[in-house]
């Protein structure tokens, strides 16, 4: 199991001497998951003790205000845990695809052109399912990710951290112009659309997840197997020509899957930023730079985020919640600063 | 980007330096050219939104109310509300252009205007706060959004220092502040009611409407005292566009020109976006504008600021007056900054195939 990659990459990375500690290390991730999954149904609004969440689960004739709110939020974790894992990939597959280490499905405005169509799509279609618009999700965001490589390489190769981050800004705003200008005239789409734009997993519904679930798992298995390219391109692109990868092809491919998951999560979701920058590096801290563990790795700790910051929101402002995508932002933000200040000026 | 430097002839030296100043007269003439032009275009569109909407009087009309004659049915509809938006329109945008450019100058970068780098997401943040929390209006809410503005600011700018100057550091980390306090607005205006958050919408696009004598006072004063700084100012700033250690070696202090403009422009920047809400765009626009109006090595800040008065009157009037349905302005100048953007990635994408 040696591949090329990790021959090049000497010392204490290799395979070898990591490979106990990052099996034992994701089994913790996976025990911590569980914890978040137990206090997602617990904690909120109403606060509800394990005891009767076991109860509410598994006897369905039990019919309390405990247990319905138990039973919402079953759904609401799901999707988080689907969300979480889909955004945390995109993420890591767009760093690796960019090299970049500041690339997020939310900072290059993958998101908002998913955003923009779904807009769109409700305005002047009448779509209102996640099953109808996923389509223009998609659209949209490849549309998106495809300007900001534009924009940000500037037709002269690989484009910086700087230019890609700043292109994306710019598109998230004229984006959002765009967006203005469909919602200002029809008032009752604004109401809806200002929690949706906000991101988050409350009002997930089992039907509506099913509808995009084919979309997670093309984009899932298409990930599945990029783990050895993305090894190959971190290397550059002329060692990964010279190991026999078709670099263009796979650049594509791995962009279109990262599109992929960020369009669904988006769809059911709305726009969440920073879970995709924050989760692959926080893992490439515990079991380095290679992206098949970085992968795998991703797939457990970016639903963990995800969950404790959904809990994190639906507490602080008791009564009421605030958004995930809101607290993922607050959070998100100083990781990204933190992130920006650690690296010297020509990295970026 | 290949400057056109003509080699001088060796040993011709007199020809050469009759060809360079030829090239600067030349240069001068154009660069009065685009400031005619951009006065007549303002001049035109001012007019033309004083005399065209539901009621169209006569350009007479209108300057007889300006001179302040009592016409009837005008006098209203002309003095109180359009003479108050137009006049608001060239005023903010004028402040919106001339700080974007500074920025762009200051940053290096074409892309990085005040609203991309997060500091018209801070003074958005205040502002709406002020709106929907605390309900403020006029001044105070002026007051809020300038404070907003200077703190982000201060707080992009001390987080990006690390000794040297660093624009890149500064570009990003403002960027992710913006998107920090993006969702800050949002988490507050999702908790407002109903119409405070119409109101909030409103303002968050840009809007010129409901623009009154005593709203703009603030924004006029601001810019009597800004311009001129910023015109005293624009000697350093220029020189920087060479690079700071070149114009540190030209005897510019760059540090001190720096921190005086940002104030100035954050100040300028905070007021225009508290009086009309932030109009997307302007500022990123201007001086990419004036700078291919006006061609190489000279000052684009005055044509940046008029530039930015005839893009929101412009821009209003479409918005406004030619448009079925009545949308603010930002609707309008967002619209612009899209096809700008299509014509960047058009533009670079033909030079890569070149």
């Amino acid at each position: 199991m040696t591949s090329a990659a990790e021959a090049a990459r000497p010392g204490p990375t290799g395979s070898a001497s990591r490979r106990p500690a990052r099996l034992w290390g994701l089994a913790a991730v996976l025990a911590a998951l569980i914890a978040a999954c137990a206090a997602s149904v617990a904690v909120g609004t109403r606060a509800v003790p394990l005891d009767q969440v076991w109860t509410a689960l598994t006897d369905p004739s039990v019919h309390t205000f405990a247990a319905a709110a138990v039973r919402t939020r079953v759904p609401r974790t799901v999707l988080g845990l689907l969300v979480g894992a889909a955004l945390a990939v995109s993420g890591a597959l767009l760093q690796g695809v960019t090299r970049n280490p500041l690339a997020d499905p939310g900072i290059l405005g993958v998101n908002a052109g998913a955003a923009v169509f779904i807009v769109v799509g409700m305005a002047y279609i009448g779509l209102d399912s996640p099953g109808e618009y996923i389509w223009l999700a998609v659209l949209g965001a490849g549309l998106a990710a495809a300007a900001v490589w534009a924009i940000g390489s500037g037709g002269r190769g690989r484009p910086t951290p700087l230019r890609l981050a700043l292109a994306g800004a710019v598109l998230a705003a004229v984006l959002t112009s765009v967006t203005q200008a469909v919602l200002l005239p029809r008032a009752e789409l604004l109401q809806t659309f200002r929690f949706w734009e906000a991101g988050g997993i409350d009002g997930a519904r089992f039907d509506q997840i099913a509808q995009v679930l084919p979309f997670f798992i093309a984009g899932a298995a298409m990930a599945a197997f990029s783990g050895r390219a993305l090894n190959s391109l971190a290397l550059g692109d002329e060692l990964a020509a010279g190991l026999g990868l078709r670099v263009g092809l796979v650049r594509l491919l791995i962009a279109a899957s990262a599109v992929l998951l960020a369009a669904a999560s988006t769809a059911l979701a709305g726009p969440i930023a920073f879970v995709g920058l924050i989760v692959p590096h926080a893992v490439r801290t515990i079991v380095g730079a290679d992206y098949r563990w970085v992968l795998a790795w991703c797939v457990l700790v970016g639903p963990l985020l995800l969950l404790v910051a959904d809990v994190v929101g639906r507490i602080i402002t008791r009564p009421t919640e605030v958004q995930v995508g809101i607290v993922m932002a607050i959070i998100g933000a100083p990781v990204f600063i933190a992130l920006v200040r650690g690296r010297r000026m020509g990295e970026l | 980007m290949t400057t056109t430097t003509t080699p001088a002839p060796a040993g011709d030296s007199s020809l050469a330096a009759g060809l360079v100043r030829a090239r600067r007269h030349r240069r001068q003439r154009r660069w009065l050219l685009v400031v005619l032009a951009l006065s007549l275009l303002i001049l035109t569109l001012f007019m033309v939104s004083l005399c065209i909407g539901e009621r169209v009087y006569s350009p007479a009309d209108a300057i007889r109310v300006i001179l302040g004659q009592k016409v009837p049915g005008a006098s209203f509809t002309i003095g109180r509300l359009r003479l108050p938006r137009a006049t608001t329109a060239i005023l903010a945008g004028a402040a919106f252009g001339v700080v974007g450019a500074c920025f762009q100058i200051l940053l290096r970068n074409t892309l990085a205007s005040p609203d991309i780098i997060g500091i018209t997401a801070g003074a958005n943040t205040a502002a709406v706060a002020g709106i929907i929390l605390l309900g403020a209006s006029g001044l105070a809410l002026t007051g809020m959004a300038v404070a907003g503005g200077l703190l982000t600011a201060l707080a992009v700018a001390l987080l990006a220092w690390q000794g040297r100057g660093a624009t890149s550091r500064l570009i990003l980390i403002g960027i992710a502040t913006g998107s920090m306090f993006d969702a800050v607005t949002m988490w507050i205006m999702i908790r407002g009611n109903q119409y405070d958050i119409q109101a909030a919408s409103r303002w968050l696009t840009g809007s010129l409407n409901g623009a009154t004598f005593t709203g703009l006072a603030p924004l006029a004063v601001i810019l009597t005292i800004g311009l001129p700084a910023i015109a005293a100012l624009s000697r350093p700033l220029d020189t920087m566009r060479l690079g700071e250690d070149a114009a540190a070696g030209l005897g510019v202090r760059v540090r001190s020109t720096r921190t005086a403009i940002m104030l100035v422009g954050v100040v300028m920047l905070a007021t225009a976006t508290a009086t009309t809400g932030p109009i997307a765009f302007v500022s990123l626009l201007c001086g990419p504008i004036a700078a291919n109006l006006v061609g190489p090595g000279r000052s684009y800040l005055l044509p940046s600021a008029l530039v930015g008065s005839a893009m929101v009157l412009g821009s209003d009037i479409i918005a406004s007056r030619l448009l079925p349905h009545s949308y603010p302005v930002g609707v309008v100048t967002g619209i612009v900054g899209g096809v700008y953007l299509i014509v960047l990635i058009v533009r670079l994408t033909r030079r890569e195939t070149v």
